[in-house]
């Protein structure tokens, strides 16, 4: 099978062009260096099935940053047929440095000069003709993003498949010529091919950075920002969560139930009570999970991330981080794992460990599921947004402390310099693809450990047979109550206990088991768990939940990242010591207060 | 015209790239970016609590502390 890499500068749309080609969705945002893996597709291309492999952005052939270091390895060790080159038609004046460079290895390719829709906005004016001509390679200009020329390039692209490779060298440093000779053939190039106006037209994104980024209202704007959309979250999310929820009750109570009432008692209840119950109370949390990764991919894809950078870089310094530590918390918020492959952008193995150390304190969205569901029940709907807003400052406040403590431990002068993309807007293909994403991804976990989980929670509150169901007899009755020591300077019940024990594994099952545990589902739980805590347990229970270990792939992910079991275990005994004695000092606190 | 920074200009200012004073991985990451000796060079604005500056080097806008910013000479125009 023949192989295509899409080979380019960071943040230059090759992402956004590989979901066009194979129809996927790989993640794409306004943000330099989201692609930490190698993507693969195969598409079909005039009479052959090809593979195409999106790689990570680079910007230079000879960098030395961990992404550099895999798409050199990656050329040496895979030749591919053809090196598809993407470079951002508005900043060609630089980019043609890395095409030179990759000339020089005698790759067989087609370059393909991205966001010719922008350029053209920009007033820049790109002769491709001439410039395939003066580099004697094929040049395309093309729209990824809305499909203007893909076409044209596409043909192309098959046609240069029928030739192969001349073959790589065997040391591509010793081929890459110095600076110098490139920059007198980069200005013979763009010499005849390229006009760039002088001063660029002041365009939207100057007009926005210039209250987006003001000295004195930037960061209450930021902070605006995200208060709202947490606010929109709840305020849109909690309504449709209930829906769905009354939903599947409903068809528990008109079809299921009648349909398996054949069926012996113990088998039913594990269906019903079990699977049914947990599955639907999980399920009931899909469109609150799209409403947010929907939030969040309009943030990423503005390219609002770089100025949250740019705003929180001075703080973040104190901490010992930096704006791009900052930038992987906030994404972090979506979910912890490609937070924490994000942070191979950074070179200083300190300055790294140090925000992989303090991203797993983000509230991530499966997270952020217990939390609305335990707000909505036991506060009043005024308040619930409050609560939920404050979890979110403990999010952040455990990040700092914990920087702050671990810093001099690792410190680090890692310099910071980062690319400032313009505003730009997704478009609603983009929308729906990330939103289908995410709903697969989540489907796919709560197929393959959500009703593991919940199975393993019913036979646990329903074994042994003798014992009454969630009693103090069965299993996970004697196993709460010999946690209970650990647990009840916290207010956190027996009941409460096991759910957390699940929730090591993921937080998605957390409210799951809570229904198998209770027998009751959506609603009805609501109103169980409402009667049974009080608030300062309930706040108590989630304060443990934001901040002790997220779940098993973080965990595996922190393994791999670092790869030292040293710093895995340092991370998960931290996160739980911090998570009890912060749920010990406000519940106990609070009842000292009286409440 | 003396060279200076380009840590020392003020937002508004412009100048021309003389030297570059980083070495290793930075260097090789700022001439990426397009940090060149005779390229025009912009400031845009510095953020808050001596935070990053940004500069503006033809199309491309970069966010670089001032740790960094000293380490490049400029002249003013």
């Amino acid at each position: 099978m023949k192989r295509i890499a899409l080979l380019g500068m960071p943040n230059t749309g090759k992402s956004t062009l590989f979901n066009r080609m194979t129809g996927a969705s790989a993640r794409v945002g306004n943000w330099p260096g989201i692609t930490v893996e190698l993507l693969t597709g195969k598409i079909i291309l005039g009479a052959d099935i090809v593979e195409l492999i999106d790689l990570p952005g680079i910007y230079d052939l000879h960098g030395f940053s961990e992404d550099e270091q895999v798409v050199r390895h990656f050329l040496h060790d895979n030749v591919p047929d053809l090196a598809l080159i993407v470079l951002n038609a508005t900043q060609i004046e630089r980019q043609l440095s890395l095409l030179l460079q990759l000339k020089n290895i005698n790759l067989n390719m087609v370059v393909l000069l991205n966001m010719a829709d922008e350029a053209k906005k920009f007033g820049i004016t790109i002769d491709a003709a001439k410039m395939s001509e003066a580099l004697g390679l094929p040049i395309f200009l093309l729209s990824a993003k809305y499909g203007a020329g893909y076409d044209v390039a596409l043909q192309a692209v098959t046609k240069a498949l029928r030739y192969t490779t001349p073959g790589l060298a065997e040391h591509l440093r010793d081929q890459l010529k110095s600076d110098s000779q490139i920059e007198a053939e980069m200005a013979r190039v763009l010499q005849h091919s390229v006009q760039v106006p002088s001063r660029l037209p002041d365009n939207l994104t100057d007009h926005l950075d210039r209250l987006m980024l003001h000295p004195w209202l930037g960061l209450p704007i930021f902070f605006g920002i995200m208060y709202l959309l947490f606010q929109a979250i709840f305020f849109f999310g909690q309504p449709l969560q209930n829906g769905v929820s009354d939903l599947l009750t409903w068809l528990r109570d008109a079809a299921v139930a009648p349909l398996l009432s054949s069926l012996p008692v113990v088998i039913q209840g594990l269906l019903l009570d079990g699977i049914y119950n947990g599955l639907s109370t999980v399920a009931a949390f899909v469109p609150l999970i799209v409403l947010f990764f929907l939030f969040m991919a309009i943030v990423e894809d503005t390219g609002y991330l770089s100025r949250a950078a740019f705003l929180m870089d001075a703080l973040m310094a104190k901490m010992g981080l930096d704006g791009r530590s900052f930038v992987m918390l906030l994404m972090g918020f979506g979910c912890n794992v490609p937070a924490l492959m994000g942070t191979r952008v950074m070179r200083s193995r300190s300055l790294r460990l140090l925000t992989m150390l303090v991203i797993p304190f983000s509230l991530c969205s499966a997270r952020l599921q217990v939390f609305v569901f335990i707000t909505a029940a036991l506060f009043s709907p005024k308040v619930a947004p409050l609560v939920l807003f404050s979890l979110y400052l403990f999010s952040f406040a455990t990040a700092i402390l914990t920087a702050l403590l671990f810093k001099r431990y690792l410190p680090n002068n890692e310099p910071f310099v980062l690319e400032l993309p313009p505003y730009r807007f997704p478009t609603l293909r983009q929308l729906v693809l990330r939103g289908w994403h995410e709903v697969y991804h989540f489907i796919h976990r709560a197929s393959k450990f959500i009703v593991a989980g919940v199975v393993l929670v019913w036979l646990l509150t329903h074994l042994p047979p003798s014992a009454a169901p969630a009693s103090a007899d069965t299993f996970s009755g004697i196993l709460g109550a010999w946690l209970q020591p650990l647990f009840k300077p916290i207010g956190i019940t027996a009941e409460l206990t096991i759910a957390l024990l699940f929730g090591f594994v993921a937080k998605e099952i957390v409210i799951g088991s809570l229904a198998v545990i209770y027998g009751l589902g959506g609603q009805a739980l609501s109103h169980s768990l409402a009667l049974q805590l009080d608030w300062v347990q309930a706040y108590s229970f989630m304060l443990f939940t934001l901040i002790y270990t997220p779940c098993l792939s973080t965990i595996a992910t922190l393994r791999s990242e670092s790869k030292n079991n040293g710093f895995m275990l340092f991370s998960i005994v931290w996160s739980l010591v911090l998570a009890w004695l912060a749920s010990f000092v406000f519940y106990q606190g609070a009842r000292a207060l009286g409440y | 015209m003396p060279a200076v920074a380009l840590s020392t200009l003020v937002p508004g200012e412009t100048a021309t790239i003389v030297a570059i004073h980083t070495e290793g991985p930075l260097h090789q990451r700022l001439l990426a970016m397009g940090f060149r000796a005779g390229k025009l060079i912009e400031v845009i604005r510095r953020a808050r609590f001596s935070g990053p500056v940004q500069v503006r080097i033809g199309t491309t806008d970069i966010l670089l502390r001032q740790n960094e910013a000293e380490k490049i000479l400029v002249k003013k125009t």
